[in-house]
């Protein structure tokens, strides 16, 4: 209910969170975002007291009221301690690697403790996912956590909502702390797993038929460059000498793959077109091919390589959207 | 929570581990093994084995003991306790099933949940071992052991944490708890327990005089070590010979044991015109009896008592917890008041057909003698010249006890003299009584208290002289002079004292004196801190008004200042980033005030140049900047001149 209305009121939400999302570059949680409320654990301790008071009221024991005391100020020192696990951490993101839809994002995100003493377990939970990790942070350091977030559709996938929470040292008291930092990750569309079809070699001009007569066809090896795909290393070559050589097929050099947004029947719906180009541009990938990538108002130019693969899903990733 | 993934922080998610669970069985044990003095052995052996249990299934991995069997076990011990107590209510049932519920817990735990559980149980047995005894020593294993909890407890949020490092948590969170504990033992209002009512057996077993005084029963008495009560002086204290505590008076004798009998109704009024006057305080142990010690003849009366008709003090309930009150005492007063009639009827009556050679002596002691001084004169003549002998071990004595000790045995202890002068006198017509106490105690020359223990503890006679009142004599002086003088210590054989009390370990009286002076302290200060103390402490402090709403605001706004303390503390130990950093900072909010703003992804030379290209006026100097923390943060060395010009360039810095 509570979730709900907060969602529904975005400035009621900055003003209890203590921020507006997202935030950009490091986060600091201070203690005003530091919020803190007893756990179970803590009401059985406070009954415990309760009774230990009544206890050395009845039967006047002055030990009983100095160990009921004590008790209480170690209560409260362990309130202190369970905040301040939590408070004055920095907290900041790195880089997601894209992911497909469909598959999770990894997005990783550094706990910077900034103390001389360790900050054990943490919890960091992404509230969207449920996707969870504890995090022991040492003194001094900063931990990794990774967050596994299912990326759904293709575009930016932002990370949302991060919730951070301690109950050390005593378990009698929860700290927490959401944090909603500016990191997004890249899905690309999810890829039909489909070979090059035969049927748009005819429409493509001729390079499809050029690359299915010779890419398999080797021709010789020549020195490795770093947009060549690892498939095409002549890793037995290179147990021979010290060299790295990428095997070279006749043909490919003329392959000048297209492929191209039109070539889909138009029955098929935006998604379903994006998703197969997404196939085919991995499928070309795969096959050591140059292909150039067409999308209404898009043209990249036939190249190949990790880096222009990563070019086009990208441009497929984010096609139509802001 | 709209997700269905286990919360890895809950307690009852976490299953507590073999460690866990050694450091849990451990620091239990030092709560429960205290208590293997006094509860049954069998009962400790399985507390202890129901642990070792819970440590075999953890180690080896087998699934825990069903349900039915934890059951099993609790009816069968629960049954063992009633066999052996034939309740299982009242305190020291209680404490023992204690003690089982503790193992049992154990026994069932599975996660950390359980495991804390058994720690809270844990804090409430230290309160049990507290019931018999609050001494140092106690109070300090106590310690111990809510260390060893709070460190146990500690782990189980902080699994993989090494144990070192959670006792060095659990000590700070004692440490840290401390102030706000002084605080709330100061100052929260102490109301005067019980507040219902406490198992018959709360205050069984505790050693000290009583209403009656059968042979031998003061001799068993005095060689207990225990402590009766402790009397601190205003000025010098009296001499050892005088300080006679009186306690219950008793009247009537059987032939065998003396008795108090009933109060009578008679009004006593204190004396005018005593010798000497004393003003001390004693600090009373419980008794459960009502009489308060006081030296001789008190003159004035503590809060909340009176005195009985022959003049002793009585408190309003049996004194149960230990007690400070303030005195006044005369020693050998004059003009005493008369005493009624009845009273010193009842001071001749003689059990019939008794002691018919003590008749006899005192038939002759009379006819003999002018007035009632001179039969008392010449009683005591009677006890020096006949040389009786001072022992903790009498013989046995038979039908006619005063006979046989004057003339057959000679030897006897305080309350063989006493009985044989009171019925010696009573036989020549002198009203007379016997009065119990103590005798002496022991000056420490630490803090100048005297420690008056139940090997003190002494019998004398009172007689009643026409024109004088009531007069201590003491026959046992006549025999063993140096009783009063040097104790019971020195006047008789050593093998029959306890240890402590013998001459020869002078070194080890010194030890001892340091150790009461501080346990008087403790008891005073700490066991003895109720809601009087309370009011002096916070007269002392400046308070006027001290009733529980102004304890209660001083307790709230001491509170408070502690917890901001805490925090600051909180807030100190975070590491500020250093000098360079923070000018860089300032560097960066400068220029994106400017509308160029770094972005997360920009090296400080990019961000600079870029910086210096969109404000050509400030170029140098953004440059300048930009090199110098690039060599200060990056560099090989550090360089404290860099940083001061770092500083000083950003302060100047103007993008305008």
């Amino acid at each position: 209910m509570i979730g709900g209305l907060l969602e529904r009121n975005p400035r009621l939400a900055q003003w209890i969170w203590g921020f507006k999302p997202p935030e950009r570059g490091t986060i600091i949680l201070v203690h005003r975002r530091v919020y803190i409320v007893p756990t179970r654990l803590g009401w059985l301790f406070a009954a415990t007291l309760l009774i230990l008071l009544i206890g050395s009221i009845n039967y006047s024991l002055a030990l009983g009221f100095a160990l009921t005391f004590l008790l209480a100020g170690v209560g409260l020192a362990g309130m202190v301690h369970t905040a301040r696990n939590l408070a004055r951490i920095a907290v900041s993101t790195g880089r997601a690697e894209p992911a497909f839809a469909g598959e999770s994002a990894q997005f990783r995100i550094y706990l910077d403790g900034r103390s001389g003493s360790d900050r054990p377990a943490i919890l960091a939970r992404h509230v969207g996912s449920g996707s969870q990790f504890v995090i022991d942070i040492p003194p001094q350091a900063l931990a990794e956590v990774v967050l596994a977030v299912p990326a759904r559709r293709r575009g930016w996938l932002p990370l949302g909502r991060v919730l951070l929470e301690t109950r050390f040292p005593l378990g009698l008291f929860r700290a927490w702390s959401y944090i909603e930092p500016d990191a997004r990750c890249l899905v690309y569309p999810q890829p039909e797993r489909t070979p090059l079809p035969a049927p748009l070699a005819e429409a493509a001009a001729g390079a499809l038929r050029s690359q299915a007569a010779g890419s398999d066809d080797f021709s010789g090896l020549r020195t490795y460059q770093l947009s060549d795909s690892p498939r095409h290393v002549a890793w037995k070559a290179v147990a021979r000498s010290d060299e790295l050589l990428t095997k070279q097929f006749t043909g490919e050099a003329a392959a000048q793959l297209w492929l191209d947004w039109r070539l889909l029947p138009a029955t098929a719906g935006q998604e379903q077109r994006l998703s197969r180009l997404a196939g085919w541009v991995l499928a070309a990938e795969r096959a050591g091919a140059f292909y150039g990538l067409r999308l209404p108002g898009v043209e990249i130019a036939p190249r190949r390589g990790d880096a222009h693969a990563g070019t086009c899903l990208q441009a497929l990733a984010l096609y139509e959207l802001r | 929570m709209k997700n269905a993934a286990a919360h890895p922080l809950l307690p009852e998610a976490r299953l507590a581990t073999t460690r866990d669970l050694v450091l849990l069985c451990g620091s239990l044990a030092l709560v429960v093994l205290p208590h293997a003095t006094r509860a049954p052995w069998w009962l400790t052996l399985l507390t202890l084995c129901l642990f070792a249990w819970r440590i075999h299934y953890s180690i080896n991995g087998v699934p825990l003991p069903s349900r039915w069997l934890v059951l099993a076990v609790a009816g069968v011990a629960m049954l063992g306790v009633w066999v052996e107590y034939r309740t299982i209510f009242g305190r020291q049932p209680g404490i023992v099933l204690l003690m089982l519920f503790a193992g049992l817990k154990v026994l069932e735990t599975r996660t950390h949940r359980d495991a804390a559980a058994a720690a809270f149980l844990g804090y409430f047995l230290i309160v049990t071992n507290f019931l018999y005894t609050q001494a140092m020593p106690t109070a300090l294993a106590m310690a111990l052991a809510l260390f060893a909890i709070t460190a146990t407890l500690t782990g189980f949020s902080a699994p993989n944490r090494a144990p070192r490092a959670n006792l060095r948590t659990a000590a700070l969170l004692l440490a840290h708890g401390v102030p706000t504990a002084a605080a709330l033992f100061l100052l929260f209002p102490r109301v005067q327990g019980p507040l219902w009512g406490l198992p018959q057996d709360a205050y069984s077993a505790r050693t000290g005089l009583s209403e009656t005084m059968a042979p031998g029963e003061i001799s068993r008495l005095v060689l207990s070590d225990t402590i009766a009560f402790r009397a601190e002086f205003e000025g010098t204290p009296p001499a050892s010979q005088v300080r006679y505590w009186r306690g219950p008076v008793l009247w009537d004798f059987d032939g065998r044991v003396w008795s108090a009998g009933a109060q009578s109704l008679g009004k006593f009024a204190p004396p005018g015109g005593a010798s000497a006057t004393y003003r001390y305080s004693v600090v009373l142990e419980p008794h459960n009896q009502s009489w308060l010690f006081a030296l001789e003849v008190p003159t004035s009366l503590p809060e909340d008592s009176r005195y009985s008709a022959d003049g002793i003090v009585l408190a309003a309930a049996p004194v149960r917890s230990r007690v400070r009150y303030e005195m006044s005492s005369a020693i050998a007063p004059r003009g005493a008041p008369e005493e009624q009639p009845a009273q010193l009827a009842r001071a001749l009556r003689l059990p019939a057909g008794v002691n018919p050679r003590t008749l006899a002596l005192a038939e002759e002691l009379r006819l003999a003698s002018r007035g009632d001084d001179e039969i008392v004169a010449r009683a005591i003549g009677f006890l020096r010249r006949g040389r009786y002998a001072y022992t903790l071990e009498p013989p046995l004595l038979g039908q006619d006890s005063v006979d046989e000790f004057l003339f057959d045995f000679k030897a006897g202890f305080c309350e063989h003299f006493s009985s044989a002068f009171v019925f010696l006198m009573r036989a020549a017509g002198v009203p007379a009584r016997v009065v119990t106490g103590y005798q002496g105690g022991e000056l420490n020359p630490v803090d100048h208290i005297i420690t008056v223990r139940q090997s003190d503890a002494h019998a004398w006679a009172e007689v009643h002289v026409r024109g004088r009142g009531w007069v201590r004599v003491d026959p046992t002086a006549t025999a063993a002079p140096s009783r009063l003088d040097a104790g019971l210590a020195r006047s008789i054989q050593q093998s029959e004292q306890p240890l402590l009390m013998r001459a020869d370990f002078e070194w080890l009286r010194s030890l001892h004196h340091q150790w009461d002076a501080a346990a008087y302290k403790w008891n005073v200060w700490v066991l003895g801190y109720n809601s009087e103390r309370q009011r002096e402490f916070m007269s002392y402090v400046g308070l006027r008004s001290s009733d529980w709403r102004a304890l209660v605001a001083t307790l709230f706004t001491v509170l408070g200042i502690l917890t901001v303390l805490l925090l600051a503390w909180s807030l100190r130990r975070v590491a500020r980033p250093d000098p360079v950093q923070r000018a860089w900072r300032a560097f960066c909010l400068k220029l994106a005030a400017r509308g160029v703003e770094r972005s997360p992804s920009e090296g400080p030379r990019d961000y600079a140049e870029r910086a210096a290209r969109a404000l050509p006026l400030a170029r140098r100097a953004i440059l300048r900047i930009g090199d110098l923390y690039i060599g200060l943060r990056y560099g090989r060395e550090r360089n404290p001149r860099g940083t001061k010009d770092l500083r000083r360039l950003v302060r100047e810095l103007r993008v305008a």
